[in-house]
């Protein structure tokens, strides 16, 4: 990745994709890359829409705005399509990976979209099934990485491993359980 | 060089905070400066810094601890944000009046009503005649870099005024940026020890603070406060010089972005130089000569300078984060047509942003397109505007 990478992500409030920007841009930014994630600070409460952004180049980033024209859009929560606008200003080589059980290309069809690409992950079951409760932010930063070539995916695992390690120091089942989590979405995710 | 690490803006700040060690921390936490208080805070409980920090319970008591700790002869710092620095706003004077170093991040936040959290400047706009000097800043880079910087310009002895540092609520604040740190030690070296003038705490030498000063004197104190104004003038370009020999990063009273040979000029504070750069950069590469001045310094007004550096422009756009309802335009652009005084160049301001309203390279290329529109026609039908407003 040369140029700046922008996403833009779809979640509701209690998902994590604030955390998830965050802990990407952290992770993007010990790799070497110049970096922003931040969300859109609303009227934040459980399960409203929420959106949150990440920057990455190799360059220092100056746009100080919401992400205009993503190149990858991420949705956290599949019941957001067709309330929030997901396509929003969508690159026409753009990319939109969700969290669905569904094959991309349903949600395709039902994001009438035609030159970009869509990929889905089952992140909600990964996550019921690594963390034992539906928090898919983890699951889909995994997914993020395969269908973004963000920056390489065993030293994105890594540095994931270390700031999960600072987090969550007394709870190492919640360590394993996310890179697990990271880990089956990565290689689950489906592209169309 | 220094070491590049993520950090958001408010992080940034406590970190500066945490390096510069004061003897005194004073603080009350209001959204969207809390990060600040509460990482600071931490340091405290951690022991990794020798602060005596008070707690208080409103930032008028805030205002006045901090006044107090640097009237003994502390190193003394809180922050602020907006209805906190207006709460503040009776000792915010005095902490300029009384000559007291103080140094104060201001995180940007709207005034109420109605009541909004997110960033604009009408906050540090209201206090711009407190006699505070005012630094902006555009990233976490320069909260950081500024925040540094103004320790030295607040303590120095031709200066000894208090120090406001100004970032985007939120935008800046909250926003996960890449910024490079000094060491502990460098900071140390760079700001140097506080060499109080008349401290409180000098018994052999007892002194007044803050006496009744009526017809006879007061005027001539005054005087010498607007002198110390313009001590600070050729202050700030020294400490930046030397900053710049310690890090690389070049500061001036405002930056220039393409502007030397532009022929459209946008002014534009904080965070929003920023995403207009980004967008000057796709305007020069079809041909629009576009070039951005970001002041840095707002108090002092660097009028000479403003002036030399805007006076070769077509057509001038003034962003303001900020209305001042004089029914004549937001306060940045009060200042800088008054610095252009006698030029025929067309000024117009725009008042965009206020409450957090988002402001993207999309907007700042419609303001552009204005601009060349009065350029090119010569005309000018509104000179103020507010940008994007439903009505």
């Amino acid at each position: 990745m040369g140029q700046l990478l922008e996403v833009r992500w779809h979640a509701r409030g209690g998902q994590g994709a604030k955390t998830a920007a965050l802990l990407l841009a952290e992770a993007a930014a010990k790799a070497g890359k110049y970096i922003q994630g931040f969300p859109e600070y609303g009227p934040e409460r459980m399960g409203a829409p929420i959106l949150a952004f990440n920057r990455l180049s190799d360059e220092p980033i100056r746009v100080h705005s919401h992400v205009e024209e993503p190149d990858v859009v991420v949705v956290l929560d599949p019941t957001l399509i067709g309330s929030a606008n997901i396509t929003a200003g969508l690159r026409e080589n753009g990319k939109v990976l969700v969290n669905t059980a569904k094959s991309p290309a349903e949600v395709k069809k039902r994001l009438k979209l035609t030159t970009q690409q869509v990929y889905t992950v089952d992140a909600s079951k990964i996550a019921l099934e690594t963390l034992g409760k539906d928090i898919p932010n983890t699951p889909m930063m995994g997914a993020l990485i395969r269908v973004s070539n963000a920056m390489d995916f065993n030293r994105f695992r890594d540095l994931m491993k270390d700031e999960l390690e600072k987090k969550f120091r007394h709870k190492p089942e919640v360590i394993e359980g996310n890179m697990a989590a990271i880990e089956r979405a990565y290689r689950e995710v489906k592209g169309e | 060089m220094g070491k590049r690490v993520a950090l958001t803006g408010n992080e940034a700040t406590a970190l500066a905070m945490r390096q510069i060690n004061p003897d005194v921390v004073a603080a009350y936490p209001i959204t969207p400066q809390t990060d600040i208080v509460q990482y600071f805070s931490q340091f405290v409980a951690d022991g990794q810094v020798k602060t005596e920090f008070v707690t208080v319970e409103s930032e008028h008591s805030a205002m006045s601890a901090t006044v107090g700790a640097a009237a003994a002869g502390a190193r003394a710092m809180t922050a602020t944000s907006s209805q906190g620095l207006a709460l503040m706003w009776e000792v915010v004077y005095i902490a300029a009046s009384l000559r007291l170093p103080i140094v104060m991040p201001v995180v940007n936040r709207a005034l109420s009503a109605p009541i909004n959290i997110h960033c604009d400047h009408s906050d540090t706009m209201g206090a711009r005649d407190s006699g505070w000097i005012q630094l902006y800043s555009e990233n976490a880079q320069e909260a950081y870099d500024n925040l540094i910087q103004a320790v030295r310009i607040a303590e120095h002895q031709d200066v000894r005024l208090p120090v406001m540092v100004c970032q985007d609520g939120f935008i800046t604040s909250h926003g996960l940026d890449s910024i490079e740190i000094l060491e502990d030690a460098e900071v140390q070296r760079f700001i140097g020890e506080l060499k109080p003038s008349y401290p409180l705490l000098d018994p052999e030498h007892p002194v007044t603070i803050g006496a009744l000063d009526l017809q006879n004197w007061y005027l001539e104190h005054k005087r010498q406060q607007a002198e110390a104004m313009k001590n600070a003038l050729r202050v700030i370009p020294e400490v930046a010089a030397e900053y710049a020999k310690l890090t690389g990063r070049e500061y001036g009273y405002f930056e220039k972005y393409r502007l030397d040979d532009a022929e459209i000029g946008l002014v534009a504070l904080n965070s929003s130089a920023g995403t207009i750069k980004a967008e000057i950069d796709e305007l020069r590469n079809s041909g629009v000569k576009v070039g951005l001045l970001k002041p840095r310094v707002f108090r002092p007004l660097p009028a000479k300078e403003l002036r030399e550096a805007l006076l070769h422009l077509k057509v001038i756009g003034v962003l303001d984060r900020a209305d001042s309802f004089s029914a004549f335009g937001g306060p940045l652009f009060t200042e800088i047509r008054s610095a252009l005084y006698g030029a025929q160049i067309p000024v117009l301001d725009f008042i965009y942003g206020l409450g957090g309203r988002d402001f993207t390279m999309t907007d700042a290329g419609n303001i552009v397109e204005k601009l060349a529109k009065v350029a090119r026609d010569g005309k000018v039908e509104e000179p103020i505007t507010y940008y994007g407003v439903r009505e």
